[in-house]
């Protein structure tokens, strides 16, 4: 059964179509890769499974329920995760305080509640064995590397029970070695049962992790289709529109 | 032996020690403790307990209201108007307790006072998107010339029936001999740095401070944290004022003239960020230490009173330095 079903969905913006009529459906565990180009209408489509914009026609499904979010925290609740490209970290906090931020833990009673600050670290310190990523929660992320700082912003999403992580560019301006942690941090999520949205402009990034390619050109669909049948030739063919659609 | 995952993770990178000296308020209290030893064998006049009362009283009033600027300046913004508002919460005091009513009343009017102001600064930043700077110095005009109107710019020394109450509020000492504001500042100072460090409204401080865009997409209540350190901000120029009327037992319109640099100094010179992110409460009274040490010094050392914002203009810089130091270290 999907975990996330899209069915004829559309936003446009005024009189410019940014997304027009699109379907998919997203299962447990999947890797989907995103690709298009630039405005082909990618982050606006993700933007709508975030809860930041409402689709203008069409309805979203989520475990056979009708999905309607007003606003990003919403989303959050029905266990809905973004990884930002910009990643959203405090520089001045610690690993364990980015991973926790604005859903802290606390201990005592009533208006007497402070920080558990040991708790989180311990989570937090879990949560990184699990991604077996080498990231010491009570570093300052300021110090970390770009693998480490992907590592914090991931562990957010493992906090509560997320069923979709969407991420945005996660490989985009980190090196090569870092590519590959962040690659093998998408398989941890994947093989927990998550399904991840990667959206990217890299190819080979995709090829690797994902396990379906959906493409995107001016605000369409053009293609949706197993990795093993494609290729980076016919999906570059796509994005450019060289290739203008395939089953 | 291998290193296991679960090792370096559990590692703490940092001891106790190289935490302590890596921080720019350890290096302040070595400096301000030099300075007092130092003062102790160069003059018989500084380390007298009449001369020490002094000083820690002196502190106390820069203190306060550099705990109250220690929040604001970690979200990153400024507050340039508390001078002004330590000035009209005093007048308020004033006035209400000379018209004749109880110290109760005068000092519910003053924190009701510092409260709206703060809001104001802070509805005006937050949601209304005003830079802190501009709103602020609006408000450092603002507040001063509703003290003059408030009182007709006159000076207020008469505070009603309840006039010796509020003189022993300010310039008593009901324990061991510290005079009152000193009690007032620890006890402040504890409870900031109290929720600095152990509560979520303080977290969410720092993390504004360190990316705002950041906070605001994990969900942190960006905007009414906002209001809410303009807030205090405000009440601890009102307190500091209602503790230094009931010192000076006297209130004039300049009180207070000035003040702003002198507390934003003393917040920066106790290692707090301008640049947002960085602060503690410690930090806020240590720099408002050094700042009356020196202050204090020069007089006993018998230097021309003109060269005082020289050497606190200096200890700024030399604060800073030693952070600028340890970031190019960093940043190599």
């Amino acid at each position: 059964m999907a975990v996330l079903e899209l069915t004829n969905i559309s936003k446009h913006f005024g009189a410019i179509q940014a997304v027009n009529d699109v379907s998919l459906s997203i299962e447990p565990g999947q890797v989907v890769g995103l690709m298009g180009d630039n405005g082909a209408g990618k982050s606006t489509l993700v933007k709508m499974i975030a809860g930041n914009f409402r689709p203008s026609h069409g309805t979203m499904r989520m475990d056979d329920k009708e999905l309607i979010l007003h606003k990003p925290v919403e989303a959050r609740q029905h266990g809905i995760e973004i990884v930002h490209q910009d990643l959203a970290l405090c520089n001045n906090l610690t690993a364990a305080a980015n991973v926790y931020l604005g859903r802290e833990l606390r201990r005592g009673v009533g208006p007497f509640r402070i920080l558990d600050y040991a708790a989180m670290y311990k989570r937090a310190g879990q949560i990184f064995a699990e991604l077996k990523s080498e990231t010491r929660p009570r570093d300052l992320v300021k110090q970390m590397s770009g693998g480490q700082r992907q590592a914090v912003a991931i562990a957010r999403t493992m906090l509560s029970q997320a069923k979709i992580v969407l991420m945005d560019e996660p490989t985009a301006a980190i090196s090569v070695r870092q590519v590959a942690e962040v690659l093998n941090l998408i398989r941890h999520l994947r093989d927990q049962g998550i399904a991840v949205v990667l959206i990217s402009h890299r190819m080979p990034d995709v090829f690797d992790v994902a396990d379906r390619v959906i493409v995107m050109r001016r605000g369409r669909k053009v293609a949706d289709k197993a990795i093993a049948s494609s290729s980076p030739e016919e999906v570059t063919g796509l994005i450019t529109g060289a290739i203008e659609q395939v089953a | 032996m291998a290193v296991t995952l679960d090792q370096t993770i559990a590692q703490k990178q940092h001891t106790f020690l190289s935490r302590l000296f890596s921080s720019q308020t350890f290096w302040v209290v070595i400096a301000v403790i030099l300075a007092c030893i130092f003062l102790s064998f160069a003059t018989d006049a500084f380390a007298t307990s009449k001369n020490l009362y002094n000083i820690t009283r002196n502190i106390t009033f820069v203190a306060i209201v550099a705990l109250g600027m220690t929040f604001v300046i970690i979200t990153g913004g400024i507050d340039l108007s508390v001078g002004s508002v330590l000035c009209l919460c005093s007048m308020v005091l004033a006035v209400t307790m000379h018209a004749g009513y109880s110290i109760e009343i005068g000092i519910l009017a003053t924190i009701a006072t510092a409260l709206v102001i703060g809001a104001f600064n802070g509805i005006l930043i937050a949601y209304l998107g005003f830079p802190p700077f501009v709103v602020t110095l609006g408000m450092l005009s603002i507040a001063r010339s509703l003290a003059m109107v408030a009182s007709n710019n006159t000076v207020v020394f008469q505070f009603g029936p309840d006039h010796n109450k509020l003189l022993a509020l300010g310039g008593g000492a009901w324990l061991f001999g510290i005079a009152n504001p000193v009690l007032y500042m620890i006890i402040l100072a504890l409870i900031t740095g109290f929720i600095l460090r152990w509560t979520k409204f303080g977290r969410h401080i720092f993390a504004i401070g360190g990316n705002e865009h950041a906070a605001t997409l994990t969900g942190v209540p960006v905007r009414q944290i906002k209001v809410a350190v303009y807030m205090i901000s405000a009440l601890s120029a009102g307190i500091a004022g209602i503790i230094e009327t009931g010192w000076l037992g006297a209130v004039t319109t300049n009180l207070g003239n000035g003040m702003e640099l002198q507390v934003i100094a003393a917040t920066v010179i106790g290692g707090a960020n301008l640049a947002g992110g960085v602060g503690t409460a410690f930090g806020a009274i240590v720099g408002a230490a050094l700042i009356e040490v020196i202050r204090n010094s020069l007089g006993l050392l018998g230097i021309n009173a003109f060269w005082q914002g020289t050497f606190i203009g200096g200890a700024i810089l030399l604060a800073v330095l030693f952070d600028r130091i340890r970031n190019f270290r960093r940043s190599d």
